[in-house]
């Protein structure tokens, strides 16, 4: 089975918006060609964690090998490559597309093109692919077909004139898709003869396995016991063991050129396994290695600290489990004067920072305290030299720093026409330049460049919310801009609160100190004393707020039959006193902190 | 502590009922169509011989008659209750008995035969002197009822006392002084001032969810509080508990002892009890449904639904929550004895430095850890940081 001719595979990855049914159709597809009997059917196959099923996003490339005898009296080998849905995996997505030749791109009938969709076609534009549109759902009364098709000529610039119509729900049309493969991709390329060279598509930590490699073969062969090396670490490890994904994993003698499997070779984690790399022999080694490696960079920070310090240990072996896994994401400790011991962990963007949160949050079942995102900064000091800056409250003194830059996002935003005076006077807001706005029937695309930290601070649940959830938006990373940054410290009864300190445009420091502070009041109870709350640029206060000293909080009536009541009330605050985090005589609850992500006024 | 007798015991008795639920009320109370006072009394009784035989022979420093309305019991079965409580604990000093009453006709025209039957503490509930208040709280008595019930209580008690409700909606301070000096004028020797609070599971609490009551802020509840204190001083009266008032020496003896944590026995439907059983601390809880208790009862000699044995961190806390209630605070030995740990251990030296520092805690000249006027305004905020 590993001896297909070239001429009888196609590489394929689907490209879709969420909902618009990338997982349904792949689970057709699969269905089609035998690869699960109806029993092994789970609903969306490839979204393994649990986070992936519920969001409808995919974190982790998958494959899946199909075998599927064709209307021309052949079988053919198709190979699905289940890419990442979300920009903040741009890397891999460009990756996974690298692996394949052509493309399926699926939009919903009834809803049509999104800005996500727009993103991720024009990469595998870039990836050379052949694209052939599927118009889904299709069946929905709600469907215009034909409205659609002229949305992804006019927006896409790609013919659809013979886009697929199907329902992925009920299966019309799969066995069209399954021709469409066959009929209008190109087989891969590759000499069998040639030096091995395989492309790293990803790779993940397994219980049993260690870690598994997904791979695309383009020259030469990979096979059980041969010698490989990585060609950007120059590691050598021996091959256990080649396969392929039916998607039950199944071990084969060896893969060819134009194959895509998975190797294991004793490797214990995947930061050893960068995505992107190549992989070649290590005795008849490649001299190049394949185009397009990078190493892959956080562009968000954030601190998290276990609300109860005694789970300090238990988050950094939890960090360490989750590193395993997703070599994109970094850790480091660091201490706060405010929340004690924890870690500065960078992200690919802010979905990625979310999921890492969320599976902190229940597949280790930690409690968290997460400080407000912060982008990386490069501070040039008046000597000359260049540092980045994770975190703000690291911020060197003002008459050390001779200029700062931030870094920008290009972001493309598809909205109807409703709403598109709302996304207009948000981008403005957070200093957003406009480079483009285009009109496609009665949508609106506008793409704007825009500083990322203004759109780490709750960008998107604003922009769905000022559109009612309609617009769609997507970014890409575009350089760094000298800016006029300031510091903005957050005093509590006159001491800075290391945690909630952030970073904002001059133009937006006295607006969002002042939102903190009045956000902070609501937050923090009353107490035994007196609380200040300022927030201040240097010495200078930009904004203030008092809340005043508790005068009576006592329980009226307490007698005999109150005791154990009360006792028992007085457990509970006590346990509820470990999510306190004290400063000086002021208790802050972790509410507090999580607010500060949440901070337009 | 030099008399060589056991320590007397304090004895509750729950009488569940009521001619009508009052709308802020969360206690364990209950309106019936019908009352089987005989087979309730027998409960009772049976249960009074259940804890004598397991707490043994000691004085009864106290016996109090709480509800519901106890005032609806015939002077009759109270005398039965109170041969029986004297014969089980018997002591040479008169205990003090207390029962609480309510100003309508109907009890008004008992209170001579609870005293015949051997109460000598009324303790009356007139909750405030202004029909309109009155009506707010449900209540089914008017102002003049009030200060007909005052005046008796006086002239048949040595000591009496009485509870009002104040930060009621609207209540101004001026208002409030005015009320509490009539009630006072009256000369009892003990008063118990409650603030409003809204009770969970109470008709009050769902009116206050809908926006239909709003209570005082807490500045306004200051205020009142301050104004209390004020008033009862002017007539004798002082602090020794949050909400209680007395003319020195007339404290509620029941009532201290819930506060100092000594023993208490809780009979009847709902009650509470804290007495050591084979040696150990034990919390003592009965079935809270009339019905339910009195069924146990006849079926097996006691209507106890739980008991838990107390260990020393617990009974700190009880301890630390009821003692600094008082204005005498907590003497240090006492509590070594009675929790089981000494106080130091029990609190948390930073938090108690720093509560001392800022005037809301203070040992007092006899060697006590006590709560200041101050401190004992937010002994709910105190409490969770001071207690380990």
């Amino acid at each position: 089975m590993t001896d297909t001719p070239l001429s009888r595979i196609r590489n394929f990855s689907i490209i879709a918006h969420i909902d618009h049914g990338k997982s349904t159709l792949a689970d057709r597809l699969i269905q089609a060609c035998g690869g699960l009997t109806d029993r092994e059917m789970k609903d969306q196959v490839l979204d393994n964690m649990e986070i992936e099923r519920e969001r409808g996003i995919t974190i982790k490339a998958q494959t899946v090998r199909l075998t599927y005898p064709a209307k021309d009296g052949q079988t053919y080998v198709l190979n699905l490559m289940d890419t990442p849905g979300h920009v903040d995996f741009a890397y891999e997505v460009s990756r996974s597309l690298a692996a394949c030749e052509g493309s399926l791109l699926v939009v919903d009938a009834s809803q049509g093109v999104e800005a996500q969709t727009l993103a991720n076609v024009y990469q595998a534009i870039d990836a050379g692919h052949e694209i052939v549109p599927v118009l889904n759902k299709i069946d929905l009364p709600a469907a215009e077909p034909d409205r659609v098709k002229a949305q992804i000529e006019d927006v896409i610039g790609l013919p659809a004139d013979d886009a697929v119509m199907i329902s992925a729900k009920t299966g019309l049309g799969i066995g069209d898709v399954l021709e469409a493969l066959v009929t209008r991709l190109p087989p891969p390329q590759g000499e069998a003869e040639a030096p091995t060279k395989a492309l790293l598509v990803d790779s993940w930590y397994d219980a049993y396995l260690g870690v598994v490699i997904l791979v695309r073969v383009k020259d030469g062969r990979l096979k059980r016991g041969q010698r490989i090396r990585f060609m950007s670490s120059g590691a050598v490890h021996p091959v256990e063991a080649v396969g392929v994904f039916t998607p039950k994993m199944v071990t084969v003698e060896s893969l060819g050129p134009g194959e895509m499997g998975y190797i294991t070779a004793g490797i214990k984690t995947v930061a050893d396994c960068n995505v992107g790399d190549t992989i070649t022999d290590d005795r008849t080694a490649a001299t190049e290695p394949l185009p397009g490696f990078k190493p892959s960079i956080p562009v968000v920070w954030c601190g998290l600290y276990p609300t109860d310090a005694d789970d300090f240990e238990k988050l950094r072996e939890s960090l360490g489990k989750l590193r395993l896994n997703d070599a994109s994401f970094h850790y480091e400790p660091e201490t706060s004067a405010a929340l004690g011991f924890g870690f500065r962990c960078g992200f690919l963007g802010l979905l990625h920072l979310e999921i890492i949160q969320e599976r902190l949050q229940r597949e280790f079942d930690l409690d968290l305290i997460a400080t407000a995102p912060s982008v990386v900064y490069r501070i040039h000091s008046t000597k000359g030299d260049v540092t980045e800056l994770h975190n703000p409250a690291d911020m060197p003194d003002p008459s050390t720093i001779d200029h700062i830059e931030e870094p920008w996002i290009k972001a493309t935003i598809f909205v109807p026409d409703d709403y598109l005076g709302n996304i207009l006077a948000l981008c403005n807001e957070r200093r957003g330049q406009q480079v483009d706005l285009t009109y496609v029937g009665n949508r609106a695309m506008a793409v704007y460049r825009l500083p990322l930290n203004e759109v780490v601070f709750d960008f998107y649940d604003r922009l769905k919310s000022i559109s009612r959830g309609y617009a769609s938006f997507d970014y890409a990373m575009d350089g760094y801009a000298d800016s006029e940054l300031v510091k903005i410290s957050i005093l509590v009864n006159g001491d800075p609160v290391d945690a909630l300190a952030f970073i904002a445009h001059r133009s937006q420091a006295e607006k969002r100190g002042r939102a903190i502070c009045e956000k902070l009041k609501e937050l923090i109870p009353k107490q035994l004393f007196k609380i200040a709350i300022q927030a201040s640029i240097g010495s200078r206060i930009i904004a203030r707020e008092t809340i005043g000293a508790l005068s009576k909080d006592v329980t009226a009536k307490c007698y005999g039959g109150d005791i154990t009541r009360k006792r028992k009330l007085l457990e509970k605050q006590k346990e509820g006193k470990k999510r306190m985090r004290q400063f000086g005589k002021v208790e802050i609850p972790q509410t507090a902190f999580l607010a500060a992500l949440k901070m337009d006024a | 502590m030099s008399n060589p007798s056991p320590e007397p015991v304090a004895l509750y008795v729950h009488w569940p009922f009521c001619l009508a639920r009052c709308p802020y009320c969360d206690f364990n109370a209950h309106v019936r169509e019908r009352l089987d006072e005989p087979r309730y009394r027998s409960a009772i009784l049976a249960e009074l011989a259940f804890e004598a035989a397991r707490i043994g022979p000691r004085p009864l420093g106290s016996l109090f008659f709480g509800g519901g309305t106890p005032s609806l019991m015939s002077p009759d079965t109270v005398g039965a209750i109170i041969a029986a409580a004297k014969a089980a604990f018997p002591g040479a000093e008169e205990p003090e008995i207390t029962l609480e009453a309510n100003p309508t006709s109907v009890e008004l025209g008992r209170l001579a035969g609870f005293r015949d039957a051997g109460v000598n503490r009324i303790s009356l509930g007139i909750q405030a002197l202004d029909d309109t208040a009155l009506a707010f709280l449900g209540r089914k008595h008017t102002a003049e009822q009030a200060l007909a019930a005052l005046a008796q209580a006086r002239s048949l008690f040595r000591r009496a006392s009485f509870d009002l409700i104040y930060a009621r909606p609207g209540q101004s301070v001026t208002a409030w002084r005015d009320e509490v000096r009539r009630a006072l004028g009256f000369g009892l020797d003990h008063l118990s001032l409650y603030q409003l609070t809204i009770e969970p599971g109470t008709p009050f609490e769902r009116a206050h969810a809908r926006g239909e009551i709003a209570l005082p802020d807490e500045a306004e509840q200051a205020a009142l509080y301050a104004a209390t204190v004020e008033e009862a001083a002017k007539a004798g009266l002082s602090p020794y508990e949050v909400s209680n008032y007395a003319r020195p020496g007339d404290e509620s003896r029941h009532n201290l002892a819930y506060w100092s944590y000594a023993d208490y026995a809780g009979i009847g439907p709902g009650a509470h009890g804290r007495i050591p059983l084979a040696g150990v601390p034990t919390a003592t809880v009965r079935i809270r449904a009339p019905e339910a208790w009195m069924e146990a009862v006849e079926r097996r000699g006691h209507g106890v639904r739980e008991e838990e044995a107390l260990p020393p961190e617990a009974r700190a806390r009880e301890m630390l929550l009821m003692g600094l209630r008082l204005t005498r605070g907590i003497d240090p030995a006492r509590f070594a004895a009675r929790a089981g740990m000494p106080l130091e251990d029990a609190l948390e030296p930073r938090a108690l430095a720093q509560a001392i520092g800022e005037g809301w805690l203070a040992w007092t000249r006899h060697g006590a850890l006590a709560a200041t006027a101050a401190g004992r305004l937010r002994l709910d905020a105190l409490l969770p940081v001071l207690v380990r």
